[in-house]
């Protein structure tokens, strides 16, 4: 199971705006992919011309064998999508709902109580989706996409909109869908998302990728200081100057940080002093390479 | 299950669970057809309100026979005011005054309505005419019976009921396409459905045999209701009907879709709809007969669909023509639903 993603040079442009501008990357078999990137980013495009809702003005995506654009039902078949949480039958339950997408693909009902059970939504339903919370929606649809057992799963942006109750609980469904082998391709703007769920990272901006790698990798990359802070009293301002060096150091009435590209140097020095109450490390997240790349200005 | 057969269960349930859809396709145009048929039920009984003035001897002195005949028509009471019930006239309360001035009759009458005051003349002339033979003694020569062709099919009802049903079924087809086009789009199922392995045309034919099921639910239930209710009656080939209205159908889906495709909005789409058929079914004569209508609204009526689907329900179900009287009527309804279809596919949009 699990099956190749390759996207070469892709291009859409809509009008003057080059939505879309050469991008280039692959998906490993049973790889859990994030797009990640600012709103208008190029992301949802991207993916629209992977699941083959749009055919590229330029370059070519091929899964497996297949090109998506074409739209054949032998791909769509192995294939699943979850595009909007709202992308509902009006006025059905949660079960008639998965039992409709099931005929769509021929697959026996059986498996409706398989999914409920996956998403944890069996006390729902017979719940009309209209009643569901954004989370449980969310769930649903992307129960509804792995109906028929697909070997690659698109997923864009599905935790957009949720309470962090919500998206935490999102993410344990999400971590076990590619538990089986499968090819996930996820797009989202949140980084905590995707260093929780990703094993390779995109960061597009402006129709193109910036950077691709392991989150690990890309946080590496950046270079960026730790912030070793201590509870109010821990160090005398002077030997927290001793231990800082060169290094900046913040002393206030909450505590006292130092900003070291050295931890390992800084925390001994501590540690020999007998000064680690209340001790917090805060290394680079995904946020701060996204940030370093993107840039912080405002985007609608 | 068939994707056609899950499909169309999917959009029947999601159409007979939206309260306000029923009511609209069902219930509304029905409250029509109930008010009509209670408001015009009794027109034919309402006889002219007549007031007398002193003795009228033609009245006085009419036999037995004719006086059967002139209580049928005539409701006479007898005042010896003629001031306040000339005033009476004026004001509409009573529809003549009759007095007698020597071997004249005077018959004072007010246009205000003129059915009852073309019955009036029509009426005393009668009274007078007869009156003068009986004078001369002679037997009369030459006599007259009536009858009705229709069989009773002049009543209101006959006539309502195919023109609201056409309305019904018009407005149903029309809303149901519009709204389920344009929620889909919205909501993003369109754009999902076009990536499950199943031909666009599935999805479309279920859509049209759901209509079309709508569409034969609203007729039961308006022959239903008009039978029970009203005594409506049906003619000979009445079960011409059921193509009359899968054409029908189809030439209203192809509104909707139009609708459906120009519009952004549910609500949009709502309004359009309604411009299209609201207007549409006065002009097509679903609400009262065009007889009377000048000349330029029967030529704008001969090119909406709404009058050709009303003109083939009428003559196939009340007024006793052939089946073939329903073929040209199908044969216009398909020619619009393929040219509008045609237009809507030019337009239509996966997704925003």
């Amino acid at each position: 199971m699990g099956v190749e993603i390759v996207v070469a040079g892709l291009v859409m442009t809509y009008g003057d705006l080059r939505a879309v501008d050469g991008v280039s990357f692959t998906v490993a078999p049973g790889e859990f992919f994030g797009l990640l990137g600012p709103n208008g980013a190029g992301k949802t495009t991207t993916l629209e011309m992977i699941e083959g809702l749009r055919k590229p003005q330029a370059g070519t995506v091929r899964i497996g064998e297949h090109e998506p654009w074409k739209r054949e039902p032998a791909l769509q078949r192995r294939i699943g999508v979850q595009l909007q949480s709202s992308a509902f039958f009006e006025r059905l339950t949660a079960r008639e709902q998965l039992d409709t997408f099931g005929a769509l693909y021929g697959v026996a009902s059986g498996r409706t109580d398989e999914m409920l059970e996956q998403v944890g939504l069996v006390d729902k339903a017979s719940v009309r989706t209209e009643q569901l919370s954004g989370g449980q929606k969310q769930r649903l649809s992307i129960a509804c996409a792995l109906i028929h057992d697909p070997e690659v799963v698109f997923l864009d942006e599905p935790t957009a909109a949720l309470d962090p109750q919500a998206r935490r609980n999102l993410w344990d469904v999400l971590r076990t869908i590619n538990d089986s082998g499968r090819t996930v391709v996820l797009t989202t703007h949140y980084m905590d998302e995707a260093e929780v769920l990703c094993d390779r990272v995109a960061i597009m901006d402006s129709g193109r990728i910036l950077e691709l790698d392991t989150p690990a990798a890309l946080v590496r990359g950046l270079d960026a200081p730790v912030r070793i802070s201590l509870a109010p009293g821990a160090v005398s301002p002077e030997e927290a100057r001793v231990v800082a060096g060169d290094d900046p150091l913040d002393v206030d009435a909450t505590g006292t940080t130092i900003t070291t590209r050295d931890a390992s140097r800084v925390l001994t020095a501590l540690a020999e002093r007998n000064a680690l109450a209340g001790l917090s490390v805060k290394g680079a997240s995904l946020e701060d390479v996204f940030l370093e790349l993107t840039g912080r200005e405002y985007r609608a | 299950m068939t994707p056609f057969m899950s499909l169309g269960r999917a959009m029947l349930k999601g159409f007979f669970r939206d309260k306000m859809a029923f009511f609209f396709a069902v219930i509304f145009p029905l409250m029509f057809l109930v008010l009509f048929g209670g408001i015009f039920t009794d027109q034919g009984a309402s006889r002219a309100e007549i007031v007398q003035i002193g003795t009228v001897s033609v009245l006085d002195e009419a036999p037995t026979g004719a006086k059967t005949y002139i209580d049928k028509s005539l409701d006479i009471t007898t005042s010896s005011d003629e001031q306040d019930a000339l005033e009476q006239l004026r004001k509409g309360d009573v529809d003549a005054v009759i007095s007698e001035d020597g071997d004249t009759l005077r018959v004072r009458y007010s246009q205000a309505d003129p059915v009852k005051a073309a019955t009036v003349q029509g009426t005393f002339q009668a009274i007078v005419q007869s009156a003068n033979l009986a004078v001369t003694g002679q037997e009369p020569r030459f006599s007259i019976t009536t009858d009705q062709v229709e069989d009773d099919s002049l009543k209101s009802i006959q006539y309502y009921t195919p023109g609201l049903m056409g309305w019904a079924i018009a407005s149903g087809a029309t809303f149901g396409a519009a709204t389920n086009l344009v929620v889909w789009r919205r909501n993003g199922l369109l754009r999902r459905l076009r990536l499950a392995p199943i031909p666009t045309r599935s999805v479309v034919l279920a859509r049209v045999a759901v209509s079309i099921a709508i569409a034969l639910v609203q007729a039961a239930i308006f022959l239903g209701v008009g039978i029970a209710l009203f005594g409506l009656k049906l003619t000979g080939s009445w079960p011409m009907l059921i193509p009359l209205l899968v054409c029908g159908t189809l030439a209203f889906m192809a509104i909707g879709l139009l609708a459906g495709a120009v519009a952004r909005s549910e609500e949009a789409a709502v309004g359009i709809a309604n411009f299209a058929v609201l207007p549409m079914a006065f002009l097509s004569g679903s609400f009262f007969p065009l007889d009377g209508a000048p000349g330029y609204v029967t030529a704008i009526s001969k090119v909406l669909p709404l009058k050709h689907l009303n003109d083939g329900m009428l003559d196939t179900m009340v007024r006793g023509e052939g089946p073939s009287s329903a073929l040209v009527p199908m044969a216009i309804l398909l020619a619009f639903a393929v040219v509008v279809t045609a237009i809507a596919s030019r337009l239509f949009r996966w997704d925003d």
